[in-house]
């Protein structure tokens, strides 16, 4: 809001370069044979590079973008730094919603199953802060854990189902991020984080008075529900839109938000394109890493995000004590 | 105005306040006194609809609390509530900004630039203008609270005990401002406050509450007697006068 033009015109320029970059060794790397020069004069390198690496680039930029806002919002939303989607239990109901879309109706795309699992999200998120915002507020952690226990219930819950009705294996894909199954045609439905994201940017005032509670934003003349409603309405819609296409990917709800948080605060306005950028740097620089270390097979960007993602929320948690 | 017709407030089994009846005209700075549980909080945060009414009307300005959209009610009146404890990391300058928010939606012009640049100046924030909230003291955050409050510019200003964590200095400040706030601007003042000697010296009329009802209703020198303050806060309390006001001895 009154950052200065100029530093964030460079920060701006930065980014891009940051992630036109990684895009470009995202779109190079493959088992395929994928020669640069010869995309004009190859069809073949072509449609490699339209149906399998470009969707997989797009994939990992958007579902990092929209994890990252995702977190931000729900730590807003519990006035809480240290809760995030995947792990308090918005991606465990998502991944319920696709699995009774599933049961139920087999045969539905895969728009209707995320609606579903939108809806399910909704539900299980609902939840969450109407019991988190009845825990003491001078005891921060108790809401991190409380989402720890009840993510870990609902998950539970998913499990056992799925179990009866023999669909571990797909819960599997549910629940471990990976964009290796990501195609033309199979992704194009993450767009709509675009537009979840958009929605956060554009009600970014709101959501920074809400931070700052419910009273201070009535005094300010803020509808406090319908900001909150919202803001559950981007968190449920971006998680389930990433169970659904790529699986759950841990961590970046947490570390992005917060390392943004140390450098520009939580001025949304200004924060928050940074925070949509770092998320989806972070997110395509895992898949690179993924793909490369054992090459020519694959580890999952779960997997990796599980180990980059816990030593980045060490360092936070560490910085955080040092500085204080 | 802010008019106050037999309101009561319960909270389960507990009154919190029964049959409260309140005028207090426009323009003039009023200090709500009294012990700890006696609904001074309630009262306010009614007045400034933080809390739905449960029963009686409460008008500011001729504009019912209950039915008045939020937005325009903000452009009315301000509260600033006792522990508003902010955790979000906002530098100084974008909390206070967002004092402007029900009149601009966001949008900063050059006017509010200088309504908020003015707010910093009055408190004395400017070194810390652009430090995060999180950097600064109990007091320092205290007084950009009260700063952002200031600059929401209505007519109507609510304060919760705003004198806590302040320091004498700025105690003293705080009260002088919303003094002139109620002389040149014309603006109305109520304040909760616990140290009845600065409510003694600032306010033109004091409050006084317990368990939920209005015990005395004045100007302090009619208010701030022995008799009144022993019933009021259950003990015994010397009164003098310095400096031709009344001086309460409550600590002895």
């Amino acid at each position: 809001m009154t950052a200065d033009l100029k530093p964030s015109v460079n920060a701006w320029l930065a980014a891009g370069v940051g992630l036109a970059a990684l895009s470009a060794i995202s779109l190079c790397i493959g088992v395929g044979d994928m020669p640069p020069t010869g995309l004009w004069s190859d069809p073949q390198a072509l449609q490699l590079l339209l149906v399998s690496r470009l969707p997989r680039t797009l994939a990992a930029l958007l579902a990092g973008a929209g994890l990252a806002i995702a977190g931000l919002v729900m730590q807003i939303l519990a006035r809480n730094r240290f809760v995030e989607p995947t792990t308090a239990g918005t991606g465990q109901s998502a991944a319920f919603g696709i699995l009774i879309a599933t049961l139920l109706f087999p045969s539905a795309s895969l728009a209707w199953k995320t609606v579903l699992a939108s809806v399910a999200a909704l539900a299980g998120t609902s939840l969450f802060l109407a019991v988190a915002h009845r825990l003491p507020p001078t005891q921060p952690f108790l809401v991190a854990l409380f989402g720890l226990v009840y993510g870990g219930v609902v998950g539970a819950a998913v499990t056992f189902v799925a179990w009866q009705a023999d669909l571990l294996q797909f819960l599997e894909i549910w629940t471990t991020g990976e964009f290796s199954g990501v195609l033309r045609g199979r992704y194009e439905i993450l767009w709509v984080t675009a537009a979840a994201v958009a929605l956060a940017w554009w009600i970014a005032d709101r959501l920074t008075i809400a931070s700052l509670g419910r009273d201070a934003s009535v005094g300010l003349g803020l509808n406090y529900r319908r900001v909150v409603q919202l803001g559950l309405v981007i968190v449920s819609i971006i998680s389930a839109l990433s169970v659904v296409v790529v699986g759950m990917i841990p961590f970046v709800g947490l570390v992005v938000p917060n390392l943004v948080s140390r450098s520009l605060g939580d001025n949304l306005s200004a924060a928050l394109p940074r925070v949509a950028a770092t998320g989806a740097a972070l997110v395509l620089s895992c898949d690179i890493v993924g793909r490369l270390i054992r090459y020519p097979y694959e580890i999952p960007v779960g997997t990796v995000l599980g180990v980059v993602g816990a030593g980045l929320f060490l360092w936070i948690l560490f910085g955080r004590a040092q500085r204080v | 105005m802010i008019e106050i017709e037999q309101v009561s407030l319960r909270y389960r089994d507990a009154k919190i306040l029964q049959d409260v009846n309140l005028t207090l005209p426009k323009g003039g700075l009023t200090a709500l006194i009294g012990p700890n549980g006696a609904g001074k909080s309630s009262l306010l945060s009614l007045i400034a609809r933080l809390q739905p009414l449960q029963s009686g009307r409460i008008r500011v300005d001729g504009l019912p609390v209950d039915t008045t959209p939020s937005r325009q009610l903000a452009r009315t009146l301000a509260i600033l509530r006792q522990d508003a404890g902010v955790a979000s990391r906002l530098r100084v300058r974008e909390l206070v900004g967002f004092g402007r928010f029900p009149h601009n939606g966001g949008r900063i012009d050059d006017a509010d630039r200088a309504l908020i640049d003015k707010a910093l100046r009055q408190f004395e924030l400017e070194e810390f203008a652009d430090r995060f909230l999180d950097t600064l003291s109990g007091g320092q955050r205290q007084r950009a609270l009260v700063a952002m409050t200031f600059c929401q510019g209505t007519g109507y200003m609510l304060l919760d005990e705003p004198l806590n964590n302040l320091d004498m200095f700025f105690a003293r400040q705080l009260m002088r401002h919303l003094r002139a706030a109620v002389e040149q601007q014309n603006r109305t003042v109520i304040v909760v406050l616990h140290d009845v000697n600065h409510a003694a010296v600032y306010a033109d009329r004091i409050v006084a509450m317990k368990a939920g009802r209005i015990v005395a209703d004045g100007a302090p020198a009619d208010v701030l007697r022995p008799d009144v303050l022993a019933d009021v806060f259950g003990y015994a309390i010397e009164v003098t006068e310095v400096a031709g006001k009344p001086f309460v001895l409550h600590h002895l």
